[in-house]
């Protein structure tokens, strides 16, 4: 399903993040990525996103080089394979929840019928049956984030791409989340990359995978003595 | 993919959430447009009736032979009539008449009337002959009878078999209404004798204004008008119907082309202001922007809906402003007339007609400056790449572009390079185009010069202050130049388009001022009415007020009309004593004169205006011809002369060589100075003695000056309501993108609150932000506004007007309007805030964007 080949990345300030970081993850896995702030956990997402280019390597989606696509070809990959949940939920104010959860739905040009069906099964999936009318503003953080992960799943992507999806909720509605989005990407079939800080949100994927400057490697029983020491 | 849906949505969506921006926006273009389009329906209006009601009075005439005087001799008519190729021959008589001002009244008014042939006109002009009453046929040749339309009879409050009293000379003549016309114009006031009766009633014996003719079938119209106009010589112009709209429109055109400039800035501020809304409309929305292009949005779908938005933006305000200019022009052609107060179509109705096709070009004039206006944001935002801009912090960097320096400087340059091109046409395109590019000029450097002279201001706060609502303002806009450059090119083009306005305006009217001062030397003036033909005195009347009690020294006027060229109106030759060993005692010169001992014995000096130069090159020393006299003898220019009265140029030349030379001894009027001791009162009421003082009208130098500085007010009238205009189009700009910056910059004002900032604070600190930009805005905008004012004094006008005038400010006025923008500016700025810090400070910190 995804295939990276020696990737490399550096910024215009010399910086480098990634340096020939290979790795391939089979369908149907949730995989957390954990590492240093810095390290290229959200540069990594990017990549595979097709929203930033490598210096070096290759990202394969599905057999297929993210660099040999334009513009427009990795926006239309990317508005019909990928889901994305983010920290900061990016729900559009202005827009109903039904709304907001439908907008891959409508950029991928599903019918009406079937958008408005579609948007109230992933309310009910999520737990906001009967909430679509209302509006960003009258929801809680985790409220809204379950709109982020319905929205990110709606029309069935392949990969759901998560930047730190409760770094921004408290414990208990972060773990409700988490075993949201482990569930309904699990039932969707999809595969999953959360990349995170918390352990308590890797621990809710099939494998964990520590980023670091030399690349990426299964999570150990050191990673989870340290974390807890710096706890 | 369904994007019509997800178009509406994020639209609705939009303008729901913040429905005062896109108001504002929609008022600003609708104001341009509606300005634009109501001037142009009042133009169009105002000249198309003018020009037919100048048509109607030459009938079904193939050619009009005319004086190169207003009048001429008829003897050659009989010959004329029998002409090869003619077959109709209709001689006018036609006088601009003086209706009598009772006593102590100044009426400033006259009767156009047509003294015709009735059998003659009969076939060439039939609209034009008078109805007589059943029982009285023969009116029509009466010599007392006058036929009146009825707008004419309207005006005079008169009706058929009333007396109509007219003024003609120092006498007053009473004429009998006979009737109607056959057929006028709705509002057109003439009125019409037989020929031989007007002749003599109106003192013209023998005189005719021109000779209408009809020619065979076959004849070639072009060879015919081209072989008259040899035989007859310089004393006889042959014009068509065409010469005569060319010359209504000649007449007419710098001050309609003015105008429409000054309509066309104002839709220019608008656009102005659509930039601005939606820059920072798409400046807060980046992130939401960045979200849809990382959900699959392409660049193109996200660049179409971004234009999308301006064009709905742009085609409501356009249709709006449509309606609305409709309006206000039907309401000015009500209130003010078809010349908005200016004087340029005199005695005409116009109504408005909706012109579908200017409609249609204004419509996609407003629609294209608002788009114009939404491509440079809807560009930058889908060019973004949407990993970075779904960070905050990221929006000044949307505007980084604005920064560079480079396009603003090669706009200033090149506008500078413009001002030293010529008129095209007559009229200052590239001055106007200069204007244009100063003004875009100005508006995109203000992104450096604001971050520059902030930075400063900043640096140098910081050092002596420990204030925090100082240091938060100064701060910010230090550190988020282009934002606050958005509302500062608002402030900008509105006040340096007022203070380029004012400076102009009151250019002209002190230039005017002292003008007036320069012209009008004598203690009393003297005439028999303000305008007209046939006003003026006989030599006996001229002795008579020279030897009258307490006058010291009698100077007369004879002022008449001479064509020069067929396409252009009339000039006006002024016959006066003047020194021409020191001309510019009685001239206001605009330079050097030459002086008798170097003019050459065989031409007789004239002094002509800067019209005359510019229209006709009659420029110093140059050697000329002007059809005064039979003999048509060689003139020089010996001077140039400023004059604000009469923008189609005018020439002045001693009294005595031009009754040598004309034979003609009436004058018009009489300028009186008064012995030393002797009261104005004293000398009127001696001339009012005189056989023929009731007759006489009376005015100061004083009343002389106001009268004609309140006809400058009015005609500038239109000016200062499109000043008006550009100070709200200003203000609408800073209350747009305040409330757009304070909406985008509610977490900034969270977060402050958060670590204690009070809520008074941030008022303070926005007041503060308002005031600080606004004062920038303003001096920056009077630099830039006295640069415009260079160029509309120094060259539209001279190019426009053909005169040239000295630079006056207006500091009290500028201080003013600069103290109210600014009072405004931090007042919009303090109740655009004000939604940012009534919500809750901790919602907004963790609000999604």
């Amino acid at each position: 399903m995804l295939e990276l080949r020696h990737i490399g990345k550096g910024y215009a300030s010399g910086r480098r993040v990634l340096t020939d970081l290979s790795y391939i993850l089979d369908s149907g896995k949730y995989v957390a990525i954990m590492g240093e702030s810095g390290v290229g956990k959200s540069t990594l997402l990017n990549l595979i996103a097709g929203l930033d280019t490598p210096d070096t390597g290759e990202v394969l989606i599905g057999g297929i080089a993210m660099s040999s696509l334009d513009d427009d070809s990795a926006t239309r990959l990317r508005r019909k394979a990928f889901g994305f949940i983010f920290q900061a939920f990016h729900i559009l104010p202005h827009l109903t929840l039904s709304q907001n959860i439908a907008l891959p739905l409508l950029l991928n040009g599903i019918s009406g019928e079937r958008i408005e069906e579609r948007s109230e099964q992933m309310l009910v999936a999520v737990g906001l049956h009967g909430r679509g009318r209302d509006f960003p503003r009258q929801m809680s953080g985790g409220e809204l984030q379950r709109v982020a992960i319905a929205r990110a799943l709606v029309h069935s992507p392949k990969l759901i791409l998560a930047d730190e999806p409760t770094g921004n909720l408290d414990p208990d509605t972060a773990r409700d989340i988490l075993m949201l989005m482990r569930a309904e990407i699990k039932a969707n079939g999809a595969t999953g990359i959360i990349v995170t800080h918390s352990h308590a949100a890797a621990a809710t994927a099939d494998l964990v995978l520590i980023l670091t400057k030399d690349g990426l490697r299964p999570a150990d029983s050191a990673d989870s003595a340290a974390s807890h020491l710096l706890r | 993919m369904k994007f019509g849906m997800l178009s509406r949505w994020l639209l609705v969506g939009e303008w729901k959430a913040h429905l005062t921006q896109a108001a504002v926006a929609i008022i600003a273009i609708a104001l341009g447009v509606a300005l634009g389009f109501a001037i142009h329906l009042i133009n169009t209006a105002a000249f198309n009736e003018f020009s037919a009601a100048a048509k109607s009075l030459s009938g079904q005439s193939d050619l009009q032979v005319r004086g190169a005087q207003s009048t001429f001799d008829e003897s050659f008519y009989p010959a004329l009539a029998q002409h090869n190729g003619v077959e109709a021959a209709n001689p006018v008589l036609e006088l601009d008449v003086a209706i009598p001002s009772s006593p102590g009244e100044r009426k400033n008014t006259t009767l156009k009337i047509l003294g015709l042939d009735i059998f003659r006109a009969a076939s060439i002009a039939p609209d034009l002959i008078g109805i007589p009453a059943e029982d009285r046929l023969f009116d029509i040749l009466a010599d007392d009878a006058i036929f009146l339309s009825s707008a004419a009879m309207e005006w005079l409050k008169v009706k058929r078999g009333d007396p109509l009293q007219l003024r003609v000379g120092t006498q007053t003549i009473t004429l009998r209404v006979a009737g109607g016309l056959v057929r006028t114009r709705a509002g057109q006031r003439i009125g019409v004798m037989d020929i031989g009766a007007a002749q003599w009633r109106f003192q013209r014996i023998g005189q005719l204004s021109r000779i209408e003719l009809k020619l065979m079938q076959g004849i070639n119209h072009e060879a015919f008008k081209k072989t008259l106009a040899q035989e007859l010589g310089a004393q006889h112009v042959v014009t068509e119907t065409a010469d005569q709209e060319t010359r209504v429109a000649n007449m007419s055109r710098a001050y309609r082309v003015n105008l429409n400039m000054l309509a066309l800035v104002a839709l220019f501020t608008g656009a102005y202001l659509v930039f601005s809304t939606q820059a920072l409309s798409v400046v807060r929305r980046r992130h939401q922007f960045a979200l849809l292009r990382v959900l699959g949005l392409t660049r193109r779908q996200l660049l179409k809906q971004i234009l999308l938005e301006g064009a709905i933006l742009g085609a409501i305000g356009s249709l709006l402003g449509l309606v609305f200019g409709y309006a206000a022009a039907a309401a000015a052609l009500d209130f003010l007339g078809g010349d908005l107060g200016s004087g340029f179509f005199p005695g005409i109705q116009p109504n408005v007609h909706f012109d579908s096709f200017a409609a249609a070009i204004f419509f996609m004039l407003g629609l294209g400056v608002t788009l114009l206006g939404s491509a440079a944001p809807a560009l930058e935002a889908a060019r973004a790449q949407p990993a970075p801009a779904l960070k905050s912090g990221s929006e000044d960097a949307a505007l980084s572009k604005l920064a560079t320096p480079w396009p603003a400087l090669a706009c200033l340059g090149l506008g500078g390079l413009l001002t030293q091109l010529p008129p095209i046409f007559n009229l200052p395109v590239f001055g106007y185009l200069a204007v244009a590019l100063l003004l875009i000029g100005g508006i995109a450097l203000m992104p450096r010069l604001s971050a520059l002279i902030f930075s400063a201001v900043f640096f140098a706060a910081a050092k002596s202050t420990s204030k925090a609502v100082p240091i938060l303002a100064l701060a910010r806009l230090a550190n988020a130049p282009n934002q606050a450059a958005i509302a500062l090119g608002g402030v900008l083009a509105s006040f340096s388009l007022v203070a380029a306005m004012a400076i102009m305006v009151t250019s002209f009217r002190v230039s005017v001022d002292d003008w007036l001062k320069h012209i009008l030397p004598a203690d009393l003036y003297v005439q028999t009415a303000a305008s007209g033909d046939t006003r003026g005195f006989m030599p006996d009347e001229m002795k008579a007020i020279a030897a009258a009690r307490g006058i010291s020294r009698a100077d007369f006027f004879r002022s008449s009309q001479l064509m020069l060229d067929p396409s252009r109106p009339h000039i006006t030759l002024i016959a006066r004593p003047i020194d021409w060993t020191d001309p510019a005692n009685t001239l206001p010169m605009t330079g050097e004169a030459i002086l008798p001992a170097l003019l050459p014995k065989d031409a007789i000096p004239i002094w002509v205006s800067e019209a005359m130069v510019d229209l006709y090159d009659f420029t110093l020393g140059k050697r000329v011809t002007l059809p005064i006299g039979a003999s048509s003898p060689t003139f020089i220019v010996a001077g140039v002369w400023r004059d604000y009265g009469r923008q189609f140029g005018a020439i002045q030349m001693r009294l005595a060589d031009y009754q040598a030379l004309s034979g003609d001894r009436k004058v018009n009027d009489a300028a009186l100075w008064l012995q030393a001791g002797v009261s104005t009162e004293q000398v009127i009421e001696s001339l009012r003695r005189l056989p023929f003082g009731s007759a006489l009208e009376f005015s100061e130098p004083g009343q002389i000056r106001a009268l004609s500085l309140n006809i400058f007010d009015r005609s500038f009238a239109v000016t200062y309501l499109l000043e008006a205009v550009a100070i709200i189009i200003g203000l609408l700009g800073v209350a747009a993108s305040f409330s757009a910056q304070t909406l985008a910059r509610a977490k900034e004002f969270g977060i402050l609150r958060h670590i204690g900032v009070t809520r008074r604070q941030i008022l303070g600190m926005l007041a503060a932000e308002g005031g600080l930009l606004t004062a920038l805005g303003i001096a920056l905008g009077f630099v830039l506004g006295w640069c415009i004012s260079l160029i509309l004094v120094f060259i539209v006008n001279p190019q426009s007007f053909h005169w040239t005038m000295q630079l006056s400010l207006p500091w009290k006025g500028l201080m003013t309007a600069a103290l109210a923008l600014l009072v405004s500016a931090a007042f919009t700025a303090l109740v655009s805030g004000r939604h940012a810090v009534s919500g809750n400070a901790i919602r907004a910190v963790r609000e999604d964007w």
